[in-house]
């Protein structure tokens, strides 16, 4: 089996051929047919192959196909090959069973839409480029996946290009995704060359890995920290994190996709493969969990105020994914990754269920129109209701044990600090309390829609409803794979990742920095016993900072819906920064955006117009008004012609007359 | 039999630039086309006549073959010449080169 993991991308590729070739000549039906077949096969596949995988010695999961030669100069060569091991077969089990959810969903949502084949054409185009990403065994081949999603990314979320609002932000994520996109080819670049000059030429994976401990420390440090551009830019962290939201323009099930279950985690998983290279730069570690940590507390913030439903949800993936990695800055990558995986299904199933509310309503997004729809929605709402609890960190469901273990890690291991464990903590508060606002404003209270919309408030189709309950299954069961030893549980992902991973966070290397951030903590770090004391105390807390964030939540929009605003009037200035999200995009447009476009519009005027054009025009002016002179010879009389003639006669004569005189 | 007098290469050689003289200035003075034509053909000649008192006196048929070959092309030219001329009359009623200026800037 494991000689056709190609066959996990393959079918995808095949799904997007016919559908873009031939989607327009068959019916809908059939184009839905082909693109959800082509993932549920890809999913399958990659089931028998993680099965296959788990038969054989830990030590021993590790396996590589190459394809073909790819490109093979001199010492140098690189193949499209694919690799699988415990981390990437977890990828591509989450790529592809999300992805054949949410195609599914996608057959109903997306049923009464004329770009129909073209949609699942792209979307079937990036879970190959996802898979290419996850599933590649050299940074050339992850890097062709990492520019293909966010192709795809762009082509989705620009779907409506009749829109200009969808066109512009799909152009927004695209650049912005550059920025970072630059960031990791450098990276690539330094790699490439420091390894070189040991004689090294080469960028698969296991090679790089075998071999990181050729380069010094500094080289390793840049190389990771121009990685984790790329992973700001294609993860939406601060400072890149502004094109995410805007991307909530594409249709809802690109969003619950791309935008929030796979590939906006592709940086996670990227850090996670390149562990080895973080572990040996404690600086960058740090600067990812400082920063992974920031993220997810200041997009909460934004997500408190937001009044549309997939803002709220965008802001709580960029928080989240803020959290992913503060998990894999201080060295937890398992943990890093079980949260992603725990992720990709409650916050794939909230959008869906945004998907689901706003087919009920219309297409309505604000929250402020919604409400009540408990009863009349009845799946949306229940798996709604447990996607929240799993995001707000209810003991018991996944998103309490990923979170759990990362906010456990931010506090104990070598890396952390307690102020790292004490934002986070804040920020799952803020997240429990924004979550379950969006939870009361749509569902609890009366119906504030208007007239016309209420009356066909109705429940989704049963092709949408199923994905629905799927993912809320998995949403509930997911993290039983994860429960920490503390609980008695076994961890089972923990030591599933740990051959790529490695056992934990490694003993913190003597670093100056490092050594400071971790001194706090350091006197408190006894043994065993305390230690689990200690990993039961934070439990409790974070768990009571949830409860906290969820009954304020019930207090300001169930108890008491006039609250919200006298709060906001009391608060009116730090409300009105928050609700413009810091007025980050204008400061970008005010620095970034104008600067460039003076830039652009400088050069355009003064190097390409005046300079470039100027020499060819001028050019072309001076051998116009050269022969604007010369044409005057022209007189069309034949006498001044032969008159010419004869004094070129006359001079060739007396030049040989003279000649022959004087010489 | 008389004895021709033995003309001196030189004179045959300076009457020959006369004409040549003569024909250039009447082709870039005179306006009638026909004139300007049998202008060319005095410089033709001029020329001739300078082939073949060189052969003769250089004791070489070169020149003479030469003169032939001028001969012939003359005629052709006269041939095609008059034809434009004729032609140009019908469409234009004249022949003045100063009045036929029309190929120009």
């Amino acid at each position: 089996m494991l000689d056709y993991i190609w066959l996990i991308p393959a079918f995808p590729a095949i799904g997007f051929l016919l559908n873009g070739f031939l989607g327009k000549r068959y019916p809908k039906s059939v184009v839905g047919w082909v693109a959800c077949s082509a993932l549920g096969l890809s999913f399958l596949t990659s089931i028998l192959v993680f099965f296959e995988l788990l038969g054989m010695a830990p030590a021993e999961r590790h396996f590589e196909k190459v394809i073909f030669d790819w490109v093979v100069s001199g010492s140098f060569q690189t193949v499209i090959g694919y690799q699988i091991d415990p981390l990437s077969i977890l990828m591509a089990l989450v790529v592809s069973g999300v992805s054949f959810f949410i195609h599914i969903y996608s057959v109903g949502y997306m049923h009464d839409d004329p770009g129909y084949p073209r949609y699942f054409t792209y979307l079937n185009l990036f879970v190959f480029m996802m898979l290419n990403l996850v599933l590649a065994n050299n940074f050339l081949l992850m890097f062709v996946g990492w520019e293909g999603v966010g192709l795809c990314s762009y082509l989705l979320i620009g779907f409506w290009f009749e829109k200009d609002s969808a066109a512009n932000a799909g152009k927004k994520a695209f650049v912005v995704n550059r920025v970072g996109d630059f960031g990791f080819l450098l990276g690539m670049f330094l790699l490439f060359t420091s390894l070189g000059k040991h004689g090294i030429w080469t960028l698969h994976f296991s090679e790089v890995f075998a071999n990181a401990h050729l380069l010094d420390p500094t080289t390793v440090t840049a190389i990771t920290l121009l990685f984790f551009v790329g992973a700001c830019g294609k993860s939406a962290q601060i400072p890149l994190y502004v094109w995410l939201p805007d991307a909530m323009e594409g249709p809802t099930p690109v969003s619950s996709l791309i935008h929030a279950a796979t590939m906006v985690t592709a940086g996670v998983y990227m850090i996670a493969r390149c562990n080895v290279l973080y572990s040996m730069a404690p600086v960058s570690m740090m600067i990812v969990a400082i920063v992974g940590v920031a993220t997810a507390l200041y997009t909460a913030s934004i997500g408190i105020c937001q009044n549309d439903i997939k803002k709220v949800l965008a802001y709580s993936t960029i928080s989240q994914l803020g959290y992913m990695f503060l998990g894999v800055g201080v060295g937890a990558f398992s943990a890093g990754i079980f949260h992603l995986m725990t992720h990709a299904f409650f916050k794939g199933l909230l959008f869906l269920g945004a998907g689901s509310v706003m087919h009920a309503l219309s297409g309505e997004l604000d929250m402020r129109k919604m409400g009540g729809l408990r009863k009349k929605t009845p799946v949306t709402f229940w798996t709604f209701f447990f996607a929240t609890m799993a995001i707000a960190g209810i003991p018991g469901l996944s998103g309490f044990f990923s979170k759990d273990e990362i906010l456990w890690q931010a506090f104990s291991s070598p890396h952390g600090y307690w102020l790292l464990w004490a934002v986070a903590a804040l920020a799952a508060g803020m997240t429990a309390f924004y979550m379950f606002r969006a939870l009361f404003m749509t569902f609890w209270g009366e119906c504030r829609a208007e007239e016309h919309v209420k009356h066909h408030i109705h429940e989704s189709p049963k092709i949408m409803t199923f994905p629905l309950m799927i993912l809320a299954v998995l949403s509930v069961i997911g993290g039983y794979i994860g429960v920490p030893h503390v609980l008695g549980g076994a961890n089972h992902i923990h030591e599933f990742l740990a051959p790529v991973l490695g056992g934990g966070a490694e003993p913190a290397k003597a670093h100056a920095a490092v050594a400071l951030l971790s001194q706090a903590w350091a006197s408190g770090g006894e043994g065993g016993a305390s230690s689990a004391t200690l990993e039961y105390v934070l439990m409790a807390v974070s768990v009571a900072i949830a409860f906290i964030g969820i009954g304020m939540a019930y207090l300001f929009y169930v108890k008491n819906p006039a609250l919200p605003k006298s709060a906001a009037e009391k608060l009116n200035g730090l409300y009105r920064l928050v609700f413009n999200k810091y007025y980050v995009d204008e400061i970008y447009q005010l620095l970034f955006i104008n600067s460039l476009k003076n830039l652009g519009t400088g050069l355009w005027r003064g190097f390409d117009e005046f300079i470039i054009d100027g020499t060819v025009n001028g050019i072309a002016y001076l051998f116009g008004w050269l022969s604007n002179a010369m044409r005057r010879m022209q007189t069309g009389l034949v006498q001044n012609y032969a008159f010419s003639m004869v004094i070129g006669g006359v001079i060739l004569a007396g030049y040989y007359v003279v000649r022959a005189i004087f010489y | 039999m008389w004895v021709v007098p033995t003309i001196p290469p030189a004179l045959y050689l300076m009457l020959s630039g006369v004409l040549f003289t003569i024909g250039v200035i009447g082709a870039l003075t005179r306006r009638n086309a026909i004139v300007v034509f049998m202008c060319i053909e005095l410089m033709l000649n001029a020329v001739n006549l300078t082939f073949i008192t060189l052969s003769h006196f250089l004791r070489s048929m070169d020149g003479v073959i030469f003169a032939f070959f001028v001969m012939a092309v003359a005629a052709a030219e006269a041939a095609v010449g008059l034809a434009i001329f004729v032609l140009i009359y019908r469409s234009r009623e004249t022949i003045n080169v100063d009045e036929i200026n029309l190929l120009k800037w």
